[in-house]
């Protein structure tokens, strides 16, 4: 099958009649009709099925993608608006005399929605030191996301992003804050530390996966709690527990282990965007990424055509542990965040939703990253205007709703256009 | 690899081969896979029953009927020795089985596995009490009640789950179920004064996250485990913003979020038994409600014909389709009735157990049932038993999370432990409905 690992495989001409919802879901052929000379063909005819069609410099291809995209946000934002309106005191004021008086309702409904979201974007980009705020609240949920999107598509659904960048946390901060090390040496052995502790516990799951059988779904869900207690039983310790305090949190760690800045970021943000690169070329371009691609879009037809499934499994939990040990390092190398039970936030439950609207792609997860990383700044700057920030949270979940339902958006929008919106995930509990 | 020789060595004829035929017999590698884990599993078990029983000084432990210290169920001293014997003799002899490879391969190796189950529990929860400072920190409660109050949500989770994925849609947003329900049961038991009506308002909030689902899975044919994510994302985010919402004020709160818990009610006669009638029949309405709910959902799917259909169009819609089965008609009807479940369960986390919502209320229990519903093998008592142990495994957990034997940090992980090693170990592959996740198009 040597033929399999030569570089860009044949894509599929463009297809897809307008509104045709099913495109993604078509299987392309029964996996128990596999025969070995085919299988080749039916693994390269998955892959095309999943990918988009056209070449990566094609731009016009994310036009349709980019307009859904546009729109979902947009419609997103309406809802949000609305949320606004009714939760403003004033507005609801209004509404008692709406009858005889209906144009108070409507200029305070403005008022109410314009403050809130010129204060969400003024807080997220307004100024210079918003956008670095901004950037380094991306970086984390840019990487984490490149961990669920990597192992999305291997087939995998990795919930796991909390325990792996816990125990990454644990890592990176064990080695910043005890060893003592020259200044250089010591930041790439914290950062290192961390990214392997990541990785050996997304590795974990993997192996289970490849070995046993057991689902990654299950498996992630009970290590991110495992996790947890691993951490409440290391700050119960006296290596991790800071002296003097009876809370359960360790000190920050060393000035010699945290990230240097430069620009006035520190370097977390540019390994974040360094990983997006280094997994587009592993997707795009290895043997390896090729091999992932293929098992997750049709395992059995990879597992006809040689290809190890077990090995694929595990590495592609380990690659997907490691980069949220990378997403981990932003917290506490970064910032200085001394380890705490909240030392990881939600920032690997937050990163599935970047890579689903990133569409499991490394692009679309850096920009998916920066706008959830914008609207969680912005949030802060929100609030001190008088809404909730947990709005955001109901914009960002709407946003990856009507992203994955394109043609609801088309409808709303009504564009009539192919294309666009194909989302390549899981499609089901796999195997 | 004294193992090794030891598989040749049972590998002779006599021994109780797969094939039972005549001549040199040839063992089947899965059969010697089978035994070298069984071997392993049982030994580890083995070692640390020994280690549990070596390590004890004093035998002597208390154990009390009831869930606390009161008045006519005072606390009884127990001589744990011969208990422990008893475990530590059922857990040899399955080694001893294992090594002979005489394990049975019918009915009767679960029963043995759920032996070696309960008398590892039952060796590690006395070690965990003996040679404790203090009587009371030698008691051991019955943990029954408690266990059965917090399976309930976990079990109506479970077959919220198992209904939308025998008819073939995937629910991972049984979190986003229960965080709704729990809000909008606090809301209406608090508007309503009455607990039983924040049940309604729990369901009505489940059904609702259910049509979201419905009409995202089967109308926009939305990738379900994105649906599901983004819906748990979409509730916590919305029930947080109307928390936040809710003013202060106490003249208001009460209003919205000051529910009336449940109360519990005893069956006149069933309550009386010792230790069931406390387990079963001294809880509240909602856990009688879960009871019916498991036959109900057990009867519907295996003894009706909408069950039949549910079944069929989760495992072959086309075919479903062709003999005239409604397809998405039926996955809509199992998808809301689904949501009626998952809805009283998130009622549980307010209504039904502590009152006021809060943001965490659910506790991520809701993943856990989805767990359940994987490790119950998509079936309603299999979801069941599963979401049962996991009830169990968290209030043990509670109990032994304040004694000293072992780091309260490990106790705490134990349930989720226990449940990669059984999923790893013993359930496996397992088989998810064939259509599960799909939407279907009449082409």
């Amino acid at each position: 099958m040597s033929d399999l690992e030569k570089g860009p495989e044949p894509r599929e001409p463009r297809r897809g009649t307008p509104h045709d919802p099913d495109a993604e879901h078509v299987d392309v052929l029964d996996p128990d009709a596999v025969g070995g000379e085919d299988a080749a063909k039916q693994v390269q005819a998955s892959m095309a099925a999943a990918d988009r069609p056209g070449g990566p410099l094609d731009l016009s291809v994310y036009l349709p993608t980019a307009k859904v995209t546009a729109g979902a946000i947009l419609i997103a934002l309406v809802i949000g608006a609305v949320l606004i309106a009714i939760s403003d005191d004033g507005v609801i004021e209004s509404l008692s005399y709406f009858t005889s008086y209906p144009w108070d309702f409507f200029t305070r409904s403005g008022d109410a929605i314009w403050s809130a979201y010129s204060a969400l974007v003024r807080g997220s980009v307004g100024s210079g030191a918003a956008i670095s705020t901004t950037l380094e609240r991306s970086a984390p949920l840019i990487c984490a996301g490149l961990s669920v999107a990597l192992a999305f598509r291997a087939g995998l659904f990795n919930i796991g992003g909390q325990g792996q960048l816990t125990i990454g946390a644990l890592c990176a901060g064990y080695v910043g804050f005890t060893w003592d090390l020259p200044s250089g040496v010591h930041v790439v052995a914290a950062a290192l530390a961390g990214i392997l502790g990541g990785a050996v516990w997304g590795g974990i799951v993997g192996l289970l996966k490849a070995r046993t059988g057991a689902h990654e779904v299950i498996t992630t869900i009970m290590f991110n709690y495992i996790a947890v207690a691993v951490l409440t039983y290391a700050l119960s310790k006296d290596a991790f527990q800071r002296p003097g305090s009876d809370n359960p949190q360790s000190l920050p760690v060393a000035d010699s282990a945290r990230l240097p800045e430069i620009f006035g970021v520190h370097i977390g943000v540019l390994l974040a965007f360094l990983a997006a690169g280094l997994v587009w070329w592993i997707l795009e371009r290895s043997t390896l990424g090729f091999e992932l691609r293929a098992v997750g879009a049709n395992a059995d037809a990879s597992r006809t055509a040689g290809m190890s499934i077990p090995k694929v499994y595990t590495l592609a939990m380990l690659l997907a542990g490691a980069l949220a040990g990378l997403a981990s390092l932003s917290g506490v190398l970064g910032r200085g965040d001394s380890l705490s039970l909240s030392v990881v936030g939600s920032t690997g439950f937050d990163a599935i939703t970047v890579a689903l609207l990133g569409r499991a792609t490394p692009l679309g997860t850096v920009l998916a990253g920066l706008l959830f990383g914008a609207m969680s700044v912005g949030g802060g700057a929100m609030e001190a205007a008088g809404t909730p920030r947990e709005l955001t949270d109901v914009l960002q979940a709407l946003i990856v709703l009507f992203v994955a339902a394109p043609a609801l958006v088309k409808g709303l929008m009504r564009v009539k256009e192919s294309g666009g919106g194909a989302t390549v995930m899981a499609k089901g509990w796999g195997s | 690899m004294g193992i090794v020789s030891l598989l040749d060595k049972t590998a002779e004829p006599g021994g109780p081969a797969p094939s039972s035929g005549t001549g040199p017999q040839v063992r089947d590698r899965a059969d010697v896979r089978r035994q070298r884990r069984l071997i392993v599993v049982f030994g580890i078990v083995a070692l640390l029953v020994g280690y549990f029983y070596l390590d004890i000084d004093d035998f002597e432990i208390q154990y009390s009927l009831a869930e606390r210290i009161t008045k006519e169920d005072r606390p009884q001293p127990w001589d744990t020795q011969l208990m422990m014997i008893v475990c530590l003799v059922v857990v040899v002899v399955s080694l001893v089985l294992a090594l002979v490879n005489r394990v049975p391969r019918n009915a009767w190796a679960g029963v043995l596995f759920v032996l070696v189950g309960v008398a590892f529990l039952a060796a590690f929860i006395i070690w965990n009490f003996t040679d404790q400072d203090g009587a009371v920190a030698r008691t051991f409660f019955n943990p029954l009640p408690e266990a059965m109050r917090r399976s309930t949500p976990l079990v109506l989770g479970a077959l919220a789950g198992v209904l939308c994925e025998r008819a073939g849609v995937i629910n991972i947003a049984i979190e986003g179920q229960f965080i709704a329900g729990a809000f909008f049961a606090a809301v209406a038991s608090s508007l309503a004064y009455s607990a039983e009506m924040g049940l309604v308002g729990g369901i009505i909030a489940g059904v609702g996250i259910a049509a979201m689902l419905g009409v995202f899975a089967m109308r926009y044919h939305v990738n379900q485990v994105v649906l599901g994510v983004v819906l748990v994302a979409f509730a916590t985010g919305f029930t947080s913003f109307l928390l936040k919402q809710i003013p202060s004020d106490p003249d208001i709160r009460q209003y919205l979020n000051a529910p009336l818990i449940l109360e519990r009610i005893a069956i006149p006669g069933l309550s009386d038994i010792p230790v069931i009638g406390l387990t079963f029949f001294n809880q509240t309405l909602l856990v009688y409600i879960m009871y019916v709910s498991i036959g109900l959902v057990t009867f519907l799917l295996y003894q009706t014909k909408w069950g039949l259909r549910v079944r069929s169009v989760g495992e072959h819609p086309k075919a479903a389709d062709t003999v005239g089965i409604k397809v998405n008609r039926v996955r809509w009807q199992a998808v809301l009735l689904g949501g009626v479940f998952a809805g009283l369960g998130g009622a549980f986390f307010t209504v039904g157990s502590n009152g006021t919502f809060d943001n965490g209320v659910s506790a991520n229990y809701g993943f856990i049932a989805l767990a359940a519903v994987i490790m119950g093998r998509w079936h309603p008592v299999g979801g069941t038993l599963a979401a049962l142990f996991f009830g169990f495994m968290l209030t043990i957990e509670v109990q032994l999370g304040q004694l000293d034997r072992i780091p309260p940090a490990f106790i705490q992980a134990m349930p989720y432990i226990a449940t990669v090693i059984a999923v790893a170990g013993f359930v496996g592959r397992v088989r998810p409905p064939a259509a599960d996740g799909e939407p279907y198009v009449k082409s």
